[in-house]
């Protein structure tokens, strides 16, 4: 994982709530064993119609869609199936970071782990950010604030642990695998204490 | 001095920390059961394989092929190739992923196959106070046995499979009190979806789901599982019942659940389990049963639900106009009668022997509506046959219905079960979401009674019509 400390991009919006994993990438594309190549079908039903032809209205396929990566979406993003394809997808298309007033448990978890920044904003600023469609804003991971275009600072939840693995670059596995001497020990007594 | 009192969740979870959570980092979480499947695991067992990682406790993990799967006989036992040549692809690649690390695979040809959160309790394998995970949101139907159960996504599950353990944050506790008895005709199935109805989408968001109460004690084993299943549809992470009689009398006797003396180890060790009096929740929801009527959802996700007597909301907000222009309804417009396509009796929600009797006994002597499709998907393989012992696959085949291999199937679409684009389909499963069974697919979620009663009529049809 590419280590993540600030960013500063431009914002798409997609306003709709409850907007869930399946909408982010269908089960048809599940078929897959790699984790590259999502991005070409992230949003697919949305983005192209029946025939695969883009549909010009949608936000990804306007012209100031290009360089954005920041998501800014309605209510309780990423609700739904575990799919990491959904994170997996976001960040093969080039978004680094999701903002929210509500983000799915899981979906927020798979996204920590691959690098892809969960911001929980409160209504105001999630209302500000889906009338102002490519505003260009600041994500400070060590801080954990966000910076709107005109200097306003909102800071977000984002946990010790979280934000220690964003920063280096830091994968999980790594400190699990760094634990093996108290899951041994766990082991043994539970090994010695059951059935 | 007395421990202060806990509820099953705080038990389950304590009895599983290798190191408890503190202000900088998460628990770290002991896994008793793993399971996999072909869909989300490939790219797990390709990080083991890069970092030269063995899988620490193959013996706590099972792997079954269920998503993306075929269900006609051919493909299955027939030597038909898959259809879908990226799903025979994701078959193969479990399979020599197992072979290389020494997983147990209940393959496309195993008797003992079927959908991982029906064969999980079937085999016995998932059992009170176990933590049981597996890379599939659903998995939360295994709290229903008292495991603390929840899915988790790729990169976790290479986790299990290298450390046997996860990283957690403590999740907090919502209790969902429901009193009362549920009428004939009303399911579980309705419950759940009554339940989401109240909670919302994202209620459940953060917390772990207890459902107490005397209707949550007098439901068997598949209607509690079918309630603890739909959890992750109101945000929750798992849902969970405590075990009690209903639930050791379902495990004796399983093949994998512990036997003799050891049985009778577990079984004390599961009666201390289910939440001391005065534990307290972090929240609490009070339902009363008597009120149900049979359900069904008319939007595009599970909160959207109403009594099928009743008509869709006359007004809402901006997600409800795209959710009516999606399905093609009217503001007010009545449920009840709307044409329908297909019915899809199956998924981990509604694919137990019991769910097929109760929408069997509905169809017997009964056909389906002149060019409606109805499938029939069983749970596991094991389902499958006992459905066919009773003679179940004969109702459902002389009705008019087809009768297939068991697996996910149309409930989310990847084998080529799908749903044609703007048609009508009355579903058992558990997601509504736009397109989940098929490109432009329109779904409505039911009980297995309201989806067979749907079929003979053709239209969305109150069972208690038929019964
Ligand atoms: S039946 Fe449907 S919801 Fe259940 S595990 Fe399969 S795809 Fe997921």
């Amino acid at each position: 994982m590419q280590p993540f400390a600030t960013l500063t991009a431009r914002t798409l919006v997609l306003p709709a709530t409850n907007i869930d994993t399946d909408q982010i990438i269908p089960a048809r594309f599940l078929t897959t064993t790699e984790r590259t190549g999502l991005g070409a079908h992230l949003f697919a039903d949305w983005r192209y119609d029946p025939a695969g032809q883009p549909r010009p209205e949608f936000v990804l396929n306007r012209p100031e869609a290009a360089g954005c990566a920041i998501l800014v979406a309605g209510r309780n993003f990423g609700c739904g199936s575990s799919r990491e394809h959904a994170p997996w997808a976001l960040l093969d298309y080039g978004l680094r970071a999701v903002i929210s007033t509500e983000i799915a448990d899981i979906f927020r978890n798979n996204s920590l782990k691959n690098g892809l920044l969960p911001v929980i904003v409160d209504e105001a600023t999630s209302g500000w950010l889906i009338a102002h469609p490519g505003a260009e804003l600041t994500l400070d991971v060590a801080h954990a604030t966000l910076t709107l275009p005109d200097g306003r600072v909102v800071s977000f939840p984002l946990e010790t642990f979280a934000r220690h693995c964003l920063l280096e670059g830091m994968d999980e596995l790594g400190y699990l695998l760094g634990r093996r001497a108290e899951i041994e020990a766990f082991e043994k007594h539970r090994g010695e204490s059951r059935p | 001095m007395p421990s202060a009192p806990r509820t099953l969740f705080e038990k389950v979870w304590q009895r599983h920390e290798v190191a408890p959570e503190s202000q900088a980092t998460p628990a770290v979480l002991y896994v008793d059961l793993h399971l996999v499947h072909e869909v989300t695991s490939p790219q797990a067992f390709t990080v083991l394989r890069q970092r030269s990682l063995a899988v620490r406790r193959p013996d706590l993990t099972l792997a079954t092929m269920d998503h993306s799967t075929p269900t006609l006989t051919a493909q299955v036992f027939g030597g038909a190739p898959i259809a879908i040549e990226s799903a025979a692809r994701q078959v193969h690649e479990l399979e020599r992923n197992c072979a290389e690390f020494g997983v147990e695979l209940l393959g496309l040809r195993s008797a003992e196959r079927g959908i991982v959160h029906i064969i999980g309790p079937e085999l016995g394998l998932t059992q009170p106070g176990k933590t049981v995970v597996c890379g599939d949101s659903h998995t939360s139907t295994h709290g229903a046995l008292g495991a603390l159960a929840f899915g988790i996504g790729t990169t976790e599950v290479g986790h299990v499979l290298a450390t046997q353990c996860l990283l957690q944050r403590k999740p907090r506790t919502l209790t969902v009190n429901v009193e009362g008895t549920l009428r004939p005709g009303v399911t579980a199935k309705d419950l759940i979806l009554a339940i989401i109805g109240r909670l919302g989408v994202s209620g459940g968001t953060g917390h772990v789901i207890e459902y107490r109460g005397p209707t949550i004690r007098a439901l068997d084993m598949d209607q509690r599982m079918t309630v603890c299943n739909m959890s992750i549809e109101a945000g929750a992470r798992a849902g969970m019942i405590a075990p009690d009689e209903t639930t050791f009398a379902y495990l004796a006797g399983r093949p994998r659940a512990p036997r003799g003396a050891d049985w009778e180890r577990a079984l004390a060790a599961w009666r201390e389990l289910p939440t001391d009096p005065g534990a307290r929740f972090d929240r609490e929801l009070n339902i009363d049963a008597n009120d149900i009527e049979p359900m069904i959802t008319w939007g595009t996700n599970p909160g959207m639900s109403v009594a099928v007597g009743t008509a869709i909301p006359a007004a809402g907000d901006a997600l409800y106009q795209r959710a009516l222009a999606y399905m093609g309804f009217t503001p007010g417009q009545p449920i009840k009668d709307q044409p329908v396509n297909v019915v899809f009796l199956g998924s981990c929600t509604n694919s137990h022997l019991s769910d097929l009797r109760s929408a069997a006994a509905l169809l017997r002597g009964r056909r389906i509506a002149r060019g409606l499709t109805m499938l029939v998907v069983p749970g596991s393989q094991q389902v499958k046959r006992q459905a066919e012992a009773e003679g179940l696959d004969r109702v459902f085949l002389d009705a008019g219905a087809e009768w297939r291999e068991s697996g996910c199937s149309m409930c989310i679409g990847m084998n080529g079960d799908v749903v044609a684009r703007g048609q009508y389909s009355v579903s058992t499963s558990n997601r509504n979401f736009e397109g989940r069974q098929g490109s432009g697919a329109r779904t409505l979620l039911a009980s297995p009674l309201t989806a067979a009663a749907s079929a003979v009529r053709g239209r969305v049809t109150d069972p208690r019509d038929l019964m």
